[in-house]
């Protein structure tokens, strides 16, 4: 067995045959006393074949991989058009060197200025200077790019690879990447995230040509290429490989189907994420909705209170970019396990059941009327709604809803747009606010159970405490009550409600979610079309509330 | 000349999509001067490397200068283009 490690950049892993790829580099002669004019207009043509080779690379990337993808390459023109990338060329054909040389000097010029930035994310770019010189040099000597020259599928294999040359590759004939060079940042790393290619960047020297014609697996997650598997080892890749197969085919059965019962109930299918970042995750895996977008995330990385525009930002991205489709974004629930140093809270016995969430926002006024405002801002972009965690009684609902109404008049008067018809909830995580939840229906718009702590509460079991064991449990028919009362409590007020515990991934209890009239599930992105599946499976008229008695 | 400062949000600053997009935007104010200073170090908008070079990250502040015969316009123009991208 033999395992090389580098660095994982895009997960998966896949077996095949190393292909180890050739770049037809040809080689720069450096000449004096070229003819000034013509070496100009060659460079003219060059740099117009490159320009419009980029522009039909950003429509196949735009095809195959998104607009993100697509920006690349119009960047890359846009290299073509730098003053000074331009004039350094010119410079020297001026002096008499010819076109060639010129064009890889000013490349390397630049490239070298970004290599020696300080910004990981800046070193990186000098690839794409390289990427863009290299095509104009190849189109100056009319060189040819290389291609997989392999009857089946293999794993591409290569010293480094531009991004021009992941995109023109044949994706058909590609398993996964393995590279000596490159980094987590590169756009090689970031195209195969995007086409969901397994890869693995920075090998090193020792992953060389002479494997070149060898079977080996590609693991992305663990950034490894295993050779030779042991027993053990080779169980456990299969196990994967399996496992993603399964994967792969509920995305091609499942994605753009309904989230519907055989019998017609429908199930809002929605996903939790904790930043922006995460939407893509949600989108690829088809979630209609998200149905807990944590706003921690702006505070926990914060060394300060962020600020109202900060917040407007991400609330506002996540809003666009889901089109339409429902965001609930729940204010801030920190306190307990989720600790900010600038909030400087007390240290509190008992955390879980101290100053936390709604009570830190009810406490500190500003605090909350910053984020209502970022929130009712972004809520002219999208279907934006607003959820409040932690609440156990009427009168936190009230004054809640009474800091929105002020927040509206606030932007109403700076003549700021926002919908004002935004959907306000709770989360329903605490005894209390379950034995109300008549009540608080009557208030709200719509509810969703937090599970997680909802099970704390409901059977005194600390969530961070590991040795409990058996005593906690989320299956408990106490826990299952208590929801079957919100689910009553929430219809008999004809609001709609939902899950965004972990209990809602959890298939064992999707026909009980269905027998009580669940209307919405929000699952970890991943957990989505596992999830769509079983309800598509599923009968909700046959589904009984058995597991409700002990 | 037009001229107006800026505060950087964008977590990853200038980096290579805006700074092309930034190109882009100011395309139709050809005759019209464009650039971003940092510090004591400015790029024009045409200069994409440099510009990226400035190493402009969040939370430093530009300022944007036009000057031409499109100022008052190209100002206007990247002021939207920095709020609404950066």
């Amino acid at each position: 067995m033999k395992i090389m490690q580098g660095q994982g950049v895009s997960k998966g892993i896949e077996h095949g045959t190393i292909y180890f790829y050739h770049r037809c580099a040809a080689k720069v002669e450096k000449r004096t006393g070229a003819h000034r004019q013509e070496e100009e207009a060659r460079l003219e043509r060059a740099k117009e074949r490159s320009a419009r080779q980029l522009g039909e690379m950003a429509e196949k990337a735009r095809a195959e991989a998104g607009d993100e993808a697509a920006v690349l390459f119009e960047t890359h023109a846009m290299f073509l058009e730098d003053e000074d990338y331009l004039a350094a060329m010119d410079e020297l054909l001026e002096q008499g060197f010819n076109a060639e040389y010129a064009v890889q000097q000013a490349g390397e010029k630049f490239a070298s200025m970004l290599a020696s930035m300080e910004d990981s994310y800046m070193q990186a770019r000098a690839a794409d200077v390289r990427d863009v010189t290299g095509r104009i040099l190849n189109n100056l000597m009319g060189v040819v790019e290389g291609g997989i020259h392999a009857d089946g599928p293999v794993i591409l294999a290569a010293e480094d690879l531009a991004p021009s040359e992941t995109i023109q590759l044949d994706k058909s004939k590609i398993l996964a990447i393995a590279t000596q060079k490159g980094s987590g940042n590169s756009h090689t790393a970031i195209l195969a995230r995007t086409m969901g290619i397994p890869a693995v960047c920075g090998l090193g020297e020792e992953f060389n040509e002479d494997f070149h014609g060898r079977q080996a697996y590609i693991v992305g997650e663990t950034g490894q290429v295993i050779l030779e598997p042991d027993g053990e080892m080779l169980a456990s890749l299969e196990a994967r490989r399996a496992k993603q197969e399964e994967t792969r085919e509920l995305m091609r059965t499942m994605v753009g189907q309904e989230d519907v019962t055989l019998d017609g109930k429908q199930v809002h299918v929605y996903c939790n994420i904790g930043s922006p970042e995460d939407v893509a995750s949600v989108l690829a895996n088809d979630g209609q909705g998200i149905g807990l977008f944590r706003s921690e995330f702006l505070y926990l990385a914060a060394q300060d209170y962020p600020t109202e525009e900060e917040q407007f930002r991400a609330y506002k991205e996540v809003a666009a970019a889901m089109q339409g489709k429902r965001v609930i974004i729940r204010t801030l629930d920190i306190g307990a396990d989720k600790q900010v140093d600038y909030f400087h809270l007390h240290k509190e016995e008992n955390p879980a059941m101290g100053v936390r969430a709604i009570r830190i926002c009810l406490n500190r006024p500003q605090v909350f009327r910053t984020q209502l405002r970022a929130l009712y801002r972004a809520s002219a972009y999208g279907k934006v709604a607003i959820m409040f965690p932690m609440i156990a009684s009427v009168w936190e609902v009230k004054e809640c809803r009474r800091a929105c109404q002020r927040v509206m008049d606030e932007l109403t008067a700076e003549g700021i747009p926002f919908n004002p018809d935004t959907e306000l909830g709770i989360m329903i995580e605490t005894p209390a606010a379950v034995l109300i939840a008549d009540e608080l229906a009557q208030l709200v718009d719509f509810f969703s159970v937090g599970t997680n702590d909802l099970t704390q509460y409901t059977l005194a079991c600390d969530r961070q405490c590991n040795d409990l064991g058996k005593f906690f449990d989320p299956h408990h028919p106490a826990l299952l009550r208590a929801l079957k009362m919100t689910a009553d409590a929430a219809h008999q007020a004809g609001i709609w409600v939902g899950i965004c515990g972990e209990l809602a991934a959890d298939l064992s209890l999707l026909p009980t979610f269905l027998a009580m009239g669940i209307d919405e599930l929000s699952v970890t992105p991943t957990a989505v079309l596992p999830l769509r599946a079983a309800i598509r499976k599923s009968i909700a008229k046959t589904c009984t509330l058995e597991r409700l008695n002990s | 000349m037009k001229q107006f400062s800026y505060v950087i949000q964008d977590p990853l600053g200038i980096h290579a999509r805006p700074a092309g997009a930034l190109g882009k935007a100011a395309k139709p104010f050809a005759g019209t001067v464009i650039s971003v200073a940092k510090g004591d170090k400015s790029a024009k908008v045409t200069q994409l490397m440099k510009l990226m070079g400035l190493g402009v990250k969040a939370g430093d502040t530009v300022t944007v200068t036009a000057e031409g015969p499109d100022e008052q316009a190209a100002a206007a123009a990247m002021e939207q283009f920095f709020k609404e991208n950066l």
